[in-house]
Parts: C-alpha cells; structure tokens; sequence
C-alpha cells in the first residue's frame, strides 16, 4: 500500500491548478487524495461527467434506501443524484461548475486534445512509450473499454505502477510482450521507486526514492535507463 | 398530433428474431432495465446486441436489476461491446462457444453510433493504431500520423432510457444517464424509449431537450 501511495503523491504534485485529468482504476484514484490544496483538478468521467468532487459511499444495506430517495426529480449534482456516476461506477457528487455530456463528447474531449492529463495504470510499458494494460493471454476476457481511446490525444499520458510484477517480474521493458493498448503514447511513468520521462525512446530518470541506488533501479527494469547528473529525489512524506 | 406513448408489449413486438439492437446505458445507469426484463418474456431470439458493456445481465453486482434472462434464453447470440469487465456469466458463454463477441474501444464504439446515426459513411481516427484493432482495416497516414478507418454503425432497433419525454418523444436525461442513450436513438430504423416521466407536450422548455422526438418511435413508461 505504501508505494500505491507513493506512486499516488508523486503524480498529484505534478498537476496544475485547472487541469482536466481523466484518472483511471486502480492506483489512479488514489491520485485525487494527494491534489495539494489551491489546487483544483477537474475530473473526467469517460461515462459523461466532467468536475467530480466527493464519492459517496454508503453501506450496502442502505444503498436502495438512498437510491430511491435521490432519484428522478430528487437528489441533485450537489448531493448526489442515482443518475451520477463516475466511470468505476461510484456515486459521486459535482463541483460547482461541473456538468454532463454524451459518451461521444466524452471522448471528443480525449481524442480531440483537451484533457491535460490521462493517468492510467499498466501492466507493462518500453522505451519507445509503448503500453500494454487491457488484457492478459489467457486470463478473462474483459475488453479495453476506453483505454485506447483515453490514450490517444491527451497532453500528457501518466502510467501509475508498481515498478515490478507481483512475481518479480520486470513491467518497464525494452519491448512490450503483451497485446497493446496503444503505440507511442506514454509520456511519464512513476513507479515506487522513480519517476521516468519517455522521451524519443529513451527512458530518462527524472527522480528517484530516497535512498535508492542506480544499479538497484538497473536490476528491477528490462528498458535502459539514462541518468542525468543531478537527480531529485521523489517525495514520500506525508503519505 | 399523434402520441408516441404506448405499451411496452406494443413497442417491443417491433423486434423481431435476428436483429441487431442497440442498448443504451453504461452499466446498469442509463440502462432501460424494464425494457429488457420486457424483451426477455418475448419469444425473439438471435438477436446481436450492441451496447456499451453487458452491465445490465451482471448477476453478481446487481443480482436484483440484472436481466440475464436473455443469455439464460438465448435470445443473445453476438454482443458488440467495450467492456465486459469481471462478468462471469459472458465469459462463460463466449468460452462455451454460446456467444459471438466484438471488442469495439469506447470512444470508437460511440463515434460509430454518432456516424449510424448522421449519415457519415465512416471517419479516420487514431484510437486502435498498432493494436488488435487495427487487424483488416485500412490505414491512412493524415498529416504524417497514422489512422484507422472506422464504419458506422447501424442497428434495427434502439432501447434507450431517459428521465422524460413528452408524447412527441422530445427527451430528458439526468446527469451521466444520458452516455450512450442519445446517440443509439439516432442510429436505429426503430426506436423505443423507456422513461421514468410522461409529460404533455410543452411541459419541457425546448431549449432543454437533449434528444429531439423526431429520433424516437416509441415511449413506454412501467
């Protein structure tokens, strides 16, 4: 949980007051707890939202109750509405200034150049920006949803992952082995243990974990990796 | 002025066995549930389903609302989707050999609806460049990037869901219920509208219709 933090904190203080992100599952939301404050991060929701504020978040036992009490003509974007949602399906309120639109809009906004930032997890990535994070051979099927399309436009794509697989295995490869989900489109990739800018096919160190020596970085990633002199260290207080 | 409102029974008997419906929705928001508890009473089969995921027949998630009736019936046999996500019950027909499937990516799977449904004989776009996607389509390079073409998409008939309509169809929806809702109504030779609100014509201001009547064939309330 610690480096899902640390990951979540570093991409956070990487956004600027106004940007429109598009967060994906997993590590990705976790992003929105780490925005620092005077910072206001519009939110967008593939499924036709644009400015999330909270989530709500009720016991399963109460969820019909409230269901039929914010329904219709009932409930609003202010308090949470049965009718809103984001795109992992969560209940969720609006900011104020907030608003709606259709799927088809959704990803005019993402294609068309006017997200800043799409963050999305992966399964692996390479050096030439390549990503691979919508199926596993012979796993269960599940589809690429909006992936491919998120991918394809924004500013800036920001991979959220753990630097390696959970059996060791290396995720930051000079080529990717798995189906992709898109060529050429990564941008920034943060990891626990650095901060990587994939830039013409190199991947450069931009930051590092404190403490963390650049050969043990070389041993946990396939892809070469090119050191500048001087390498900040990422930020891992107040997680 | 005729009423476009009507039974569900009347409106569904317009579906007929072998067609290609589009169901509106992303997951269970959006989606006309009672409508598909509708059709799955029916006797029509071989339908070939497009829709942004297969959220509505979800036992597992939504065991009270999910219409998995029309699997358990067979009244599905091809789903053209973006999303299955962790439905065990799809992934179980399709590895059965019960169920055809085309993965469609979201943003493709809408403009190809907007396409079916404005008359555009097609569009480029990058979404799918060097994937899976991209395998028989053709590639043009446009202002030195590469694009895939995609066709439109087109379906017999659409069951959709909104807030409310009038009796001319004219049609509201809350929030992130209206995702792929609009879009299908323009896409189908048929349209049935599920809402949750009739109203007399004039009720909704004009300026806040979001999908104009004339896209809309029926409308059904439960």
């Amino acid at each position: 949980m610690e480096s899902k933090k640390i990951i979540a904190k570093n991409i956070a203080l990487m956004l600027k007051d106004g940007d429109v992100v598009n967060l994906g599952v997993g590590i990705p939301t976790l992003v929105s707890q780490y925005i620092p404050e005077g910072v206001t991060v519009l939110l967008h929701g593939e499924n036709g939202c644009l400015g999330q504020n909270t989530l709500i978040s009720l016991p399963p036992e109460e969820m019909e109750a409230w269901e039929s009490q914010n329904g219709g003509g009932d409930g609003d974007w202010s308090l949470g509405h049965r009718d809103l949602i984001n795109a992992s399906c969560e209940y969720i309120t609006l900011i104020p200034g907030g608003c709606c639109f259709d799927s088809s809009v959704a990803f005019a906004m993402a294609r068309g150049g006017h997200l800043d930032a799409t963050i999305l997890g992966a399964l692996q990535v390479d050096a030439e920006g390549n990503l691979a994070n919508w199926t596993i051979p012979g796993k269960r099927l599940t589809g690429m949803g909006g992936a491919m399309d998120l991918v394809n436009g924004a500013k800036k794509v920001i991979i959220a992952m753990e630097h390696c697989s959970k059996n060791n295995e290396f995720k930051v490869l000079t080529k990717c082995s798995m189906p992709l989900t898109a060529i050429q489109c990564v941008n920034v990739i943060v990891t626990e243990l650095c901060i990587l800018e994939c830039k013409s096919g190199r991947l450069i160190v931009k930051a590092m974990a404190p403490g963390l020596k650049k050969e043990e970085l070389e041993s946990k990633t396939e892809a070469k990796l090119v050191f500048p002199d001087i390498i900040p260290e990422m930020e891992i207080s107040d997680l | 002025m005729l009423s476009k409102v009507t039974t569900p029974q009347k409106a569904l008997s317009t579906v007929k066995t072998n067609d290609t419906i589009m169901i509106g929705g992303f997951t269970l928001w959006g989606c006309p549930l009672n409508l598909l508890q509708e059709l799955a009473k029916t006797r029509v089969r071989g339908l070939t389903a497009i829709s942004e995921d297969t959220g509505y027949a979800n036992i597992f998630f939504y065991p009270k609302k999910a219409v998995r009736f029309l699997f358990d019936n067979k009244q599905i046999s091809k789903i053209c989707v973006s999303y299955i996500g962790a439905n065990p019950l799809i992934n179980e027909l399709i590895q059965k050999g019960e169920l055809d499937y085309e993965l469609i990516p979201q943003g493709t799977l809408a403009e190809r609806i907007r396409a079916g449904g404005s008359g555009i004989g097609g569009f480029y776009t990058k979404t799918g460049v060097g994937t899976i996607v991209e395998e028989g389509k053709e590639i043009k390079v446009i202002n030195g990037q590469r694009y895939l073409l995609e066709m439109p998409l087109r379906a017999n008939s659409s069951l959709i869901k909104a807030y409310m309509a009038d009796h001319m169809g004219n049609a509201v929806f809350k929030y992130s219920a209206l995702n792929f809702n609009a879009l299908m109504a323009m896409a189908a030779d048929n349209v049935i509208l599920e809402v949750e609100k009739v109203v007399k014509n004039g009720e909704i201001n004009p300026e806040l219709v979001q999908l104009p009547g004339v896209f809309v064939d029926h409308v059904v309330s439960f």
